[in-house]
């Protein structure tokens, strides 16, 4: 269970979540629930994600190229759909990432530095 | 392909699978069974909404519709297999028409002619005083093709025919005389062998010859060996130097050769062809220089023109070179014959659209609970739009194969019937863009009948219907119905009017008196191998001889060979002055006259009428004065009121003065519908005994003749072909037409016209008539309770019957007057086809009407009659 009340959570931005798909998926393949998790537990429970909304932004990545998927067995030995990054995956993965770096740079400038306390 | 990626049954796979590695995974944590199961939904989500996301994100949401729809479709057809068959056919008929003559009008119009870069082509003629397209002289076109600027080459032609012999019985074949530019210039290659040479092309030459590939198998079996053997033609030896594929063919505006062989033009030794004064029937083609726009060439050539006018100023004075792109030339009349069919099949696809709409509308009625119940289990309303729409397009897919296979085996048997009637009619075929044309056609027709009844399901009230069980609505449907019918009508109105021109312009066109009596008169042609006498005088005589023995053919009544004019047939002209005019410069300047070079039965042949003086006697001989009769227009023309017996005239090329010795009738020489407004008018007739002997020399390898039997006959050929070579024994009868038939085929393109709008006119009548019928026994089912009410409240019979009549009246007279509207505005355009009737023609105007309303009422007394056979006890019982 998460310590945090969900309310409490951030809400995905709009087109973050195919960024933070491809991120996860570098450490190696890995199924649905798994990157759900994943997400969730390397951004310190600070991020929601719903996992049925996972579905549509895999879809997406796999129709695009830059993931592709297979059926395989988890670590405890259950029958999962593993997903892997492409090289067109990569290469995408670089450019998001740059262009985020950018944004959340840009946006932070606009916003001034974090006020003290808080 | 057709299949969507990912199947649905994989991904829901994958989410029970997420649910479980989640709910393992919160067990994991310490959670029950029951709390670790509700975490994990928690977790994930709306797991159905996650399921439809998915199928909906499929691409090919769209295509698993359709092929629901398609199905259901079919479902629905084949449950009603009597509106569909009706359906269908309606549509095969409609679109099959259409294929049929789209096919025809892709084949003729559309098509690039079979040339290399066909659009560069460019056919050239003599412009002379009297006609735009008049054949050229040899010396003229070879200035004509030193001194352009515009033309990467030109090339000139003529047809001819030659006896063959040394192969067995004696044969006629068709020839073209080329120049050496022909084949390169269109771009034709020999399949075998070589095209001619520049030094072949020349007086003096050896003679050389290209053959077909049709006599090629036909005569030489195909031998490989074939370049450098001979063919011997008119008794003399061609080494033949190559084969021309069967799939080239070249047609003239009226003239479709059947060459097998060619040979070099410019070896022809004739002397009247080196004369710059004599076209003898030679025309030119000619290729565009590349970056030369058409407009240049013809200032060009008009330069040229006047430049060879200064240099021999008495022949090509006021001459001037007519340029008319190649495919133009070819087809240019007979476009617009082809496009009023277009819009006319167009119409009967419009009406078997309207006809197919009203049955659907009809049907639907039936069908208004169906779509209630899936409106109310949430089908959305472009849902059920779409859905119906794919079942009129599936309808009209269908009717569209249908009538494909109708169009492929109705063009073939029209083409057949009237094969003289179309240029190109070889090029016709189904191709790929007729079909094309053919699915957009259906799919267009299937959408244009099942929109409106589309439309008025989907929006129909649900709750309505569902509670008044199928019934009411009924007043805005019929009234689209009645509207649909009145426009049907509208339809066969306007084509039933064009059809009625078409038909009396032909009626009238045939009650031209030709001048002369066509019944039981044949024309014939007959060639010899050999010269027919080595002497002017020997030529004379033989011509006596083949008279005599053909005259002596059992049936044949009279006989007389004829040279130049033949009516309806071929022409030919002598420019002339009058005695005491003083001669005009040029003969540009000089009036022209009908040339026809014939014997005296002539007369008794053709039974023209003699009007004054005498005809031309076998004593008027080459001893004799020269003699001449005119006819009655060259009488007037020329003399007015003075007498023209005892006149001399001069005629130039035969470079004779002749006395006119009599008068006869006018004989029609350019058609029945266009002789009266022709240019040329005046004819004279000359004993082909005083013709000069250098035309006389041209004459020598046979001619045409013309023959009266006592009865008709159909196949005098033979007879004729043994009298003639009693004479000349390598000698060939050939095109044995009779004079009928000449002048029908004078007026193909009308008959095709006229028939196939009349077929189309019929078609439309009849699928009006089922229109009007469908509606009006489905308005008398409709009202079957009220009618049992008034019969019960005590109406008679006739009431009733009248009652129906008077509302079938109502539609048929509204979509009469309509289409008598339309037919009057739209007829404008087809006023240059029609003769002798305008296009507001109120004998044709009214005919339809009565027509049509006659057909209408017929269409619905069997409704109003089962109507007023209601009983007014069942009809409430019903209830």
């Amino acid at each position: 269970m998460s310590t945090q009340n969900d309310e409490e959570k951030l809400a995905l931005l709009q087109g973050t979540l195919d960024l933070l798909i491809l991120r996860t998926l570098i450490f190696g393949p890995q199924h649905g629930q798994g990157i759900a998790r994943a997400i969730q537990e390397t951004s310190d429970e600070e991020l929601l994600v719903e996992h049925g909304a996972l579905y549509p932004a895999l879809q997406r990545l796999e129709e695009r190229g830059w993931i592709s998927a297979k059926w395989g067995t988890s670590s405890n030995n259950r029958k999962a759909r593993f997903y892997t990054l492409t090289v067109a995956g990569h290469k995408q993965l670089g450019k998001e990432t740059t262009k985020w770096r950018r944004l959340a740079k840009a946006i932070g400038r606009i916003l001034g530095s974090e006020p003290v306390g808080g | 392909m057709f299949g969507r990626k990912r199947k649905v049954d994989d991904f829901c796979e994958e989410i029970d699978a997420h649910l479980q590695l989640e709910f393992e995974r919160q067990r994991g944590l310490g959670l029950t069974e029951e709390e670790a199961r509700a975490a994990a939904r928690r977790a994930f989500g709306n797991v159905m909404q996650a399921k439809e996301r998915f199928y909906e994100s499929g691409r090919w949401l769209w295509w698993d519709h359709f092929r629901q729809d398609v199905r259901y479709g079919a479902r629905m057809l084949r449950k009603s297999p009597g509106f569909a068959v009706i359906a269908i056919l309606t549509l095969a008929i409609g679109i099959g028409a259409n294929t049929a003559l789209f096919s025809v009008v892709n084949g003729v119009l559309l098509n690039p002619l079979p040339y290399a870069e066909p659009d560069r082509l460019v056919a050239l003629f003599t412009k002379a005083a009297q006609f735009d397209k008049f054949s050229i002289s040899y010396p003229n076109f070879l200035d004509w093709s030193r001194e352009n600027h515009s033309f990467s080459s030109l090339a000139a032609f003529r047809g001819d025919t030659f006896i063959m012999t040394d192969m067995g019985e004696p044969e006629r074949v068709d020839a073209n005389m080329v120049s050496a530019t022909f084949f390169p210039l269109l771009g034709v290659s020999p399949m075998m062998g070589r095209n001619f040479e520049e030094k072949e092309d020349q007086l003096g030459a050896a003679r050389v010859a290209l053959i077909t590939e049709g006599l090629w198998k036909r005569r030489f079996g195909s031998a490989l060996d074939i370049a450098g053997k001979s063919i011997r033609l008119d008794g003399n030896l061609y080494t033949i130097t190559g084969v021309i594929p069967a799939t080239f063919h070249y047609q003239n505006e009226n003239y479709h050769s059947k060459a097998e062989v060619y040979i070099p033009l410019g070896q022809w030794n004739n002397p009247l062809f080196r004369d710059r004064d004599t076209g003898m029937g030679m025309d030119a083609v000619g290729r565009l220089k590349p970056g030369v726009s058409f407009a240049q060439a013809n200032s060009d050539m008009s330069g040229v023109a006047n430049h060879l006018a200064e240099v021999y100023p008495d022949i090509d004075k006021g001459q001037g070179i007519t340029l008319v792109p190649l495919k133009q030339n070819l087809v240019g009349d007979i476009q617009p014959f082809l496009l009023m069919l277009l819009a006319t099949v167009g119409f009967v696809l419009l009406i078997a659209c309207v006809n197919v709409a009203n049955l659907l509308l009809a049907r639907s009625t039936g069908r208004n609970r169906e779509f209630a119940i899936r409106n109310a289990l949430g089908a959305s309303n472009s849902r059920v739009v779409r859905q119906l729409l794919t079942e009129c397009v599936l309808l009209a897919l269908i009717g569209g194969a249908l009538g494909t296979l109708l169009a492929a085996w109705g063009t073939k048997a029209a083409l057949k019937l009237l094969p003289e009637a179309l240029p190109r009619s070889n090029e016709i075929h189904l191709d790929a863009r007729v079909l094309l044309f053919t699915l957009g056609a259906s799919v267009l027709a299937g959408i244009l009948f099942g929109l409106v009844p589309a439309f008025k399901s989907a929006r129909s009230d649900i709750q309505g219907t569902l509670r008044e069980s199928g019934r009411g609505l009924t007043g805005a449907r019929h009234r689209t119905q009645s509207a649909f019918v009145a426009m049907e009508m509208a339809l066969a109105v306007v084509l039933l009017v064009a059809a009625g021109l078409m038909i009396r312009s032909i009626g009238k066109i045939w009650m031209v008196d030709p001048g002369f009596d066509p019944n039981n008169v044949a024309f014939f042609i007959f060639s010899t191998a050999q010269p027919l006498g080595a002497t002017p005088d020997a030529i004379r005589q033989s011509y006596r001889r083949i008279h005599d023995a053909i005259a002596a053919v059992p049936g044949v009544e009279s006989v007389s060979i004829s040279g130049a004019s033949t009516p309806m047939y071929t022409d030919s002209e002598l420019p002339f002055w009058l005695e005491g005019e003083t001669k005009p410069t040029s003969q540009a300047d000089m009036k022209l006259a009908l040339f026809f070079a014939i014997q005296p039965d002539y007369l008794k042949v053709m039974k023209i009428p003699l009007k004054r003086g005498r005809f031309l006697t076998p004593s008027d001989t080459s001893g004799s004065p020269v003699v001449t009769v005119i006819d009655e227009r060259f009488a007037k023309q020329a003399f007015g009121n003075e007498d023209p017996i005892g006149k001399h005239i001069h005629f130039a090329i035969l470079n004779q003065t002749a006395e006119v010795v009599g008068i006869v009738g006018h004989q029609n020489q350019w058609g029945l519908d266009s002789d009266s407004t022709s240019a040329i008018q005046a004819q004279c007739y000359f004993p082909i005994e005083q013709m000069p002997d250098a035309l006389l020399s041209a004459f020598d390898r046979g001619a045409n003749g013309m023959i009266r039997t006592s009865y008709a006959q159909t196949d005098v050929a033979p007879s004729l072909s043994r009298a003639v070579q009693t004479v000349s024994s390598d000698s060939v009868v050939y095109d044995v037409q009779s004079m009928n038939g000449i002048i029908s085929d004078s007026l193909a393109a009308k008959r095709f016209a006229m028939s196939l709008l009349a077929v189309f006119a019929v078609l439309a009548i009849v699928l009006s008539s089922i229109g009007i019928y469908g509606v009006i026994s489905y308005v008398v089912g409709q009202r079957t309770h009220e009618i049992g009410i008034r019969m019960a409240l005590g109406a008679e019979r006739s009431t009733v019957v009248t009652m129906v009549l008077r509302q079938a009246g109502q539609m048929a007279v509204f979509g009469v007057v309509a289409g008598l509207l339309t037919a009057a505005v739209l007829g404008r355009l087809m006023a240059s086809m029609l003769f002798g009737v305008s296009f507001y023609d109120a004998l044709t105007f009214s005919t339809v009407a009565a027509i049509l309303l006659g057909v209408a009422l017929l269409a619905c007394w069997i409704p109003a009659h089962r109507a007023s056979r209601v009983d007014p006890v069942d009809a409430l019982h019903y209830e």
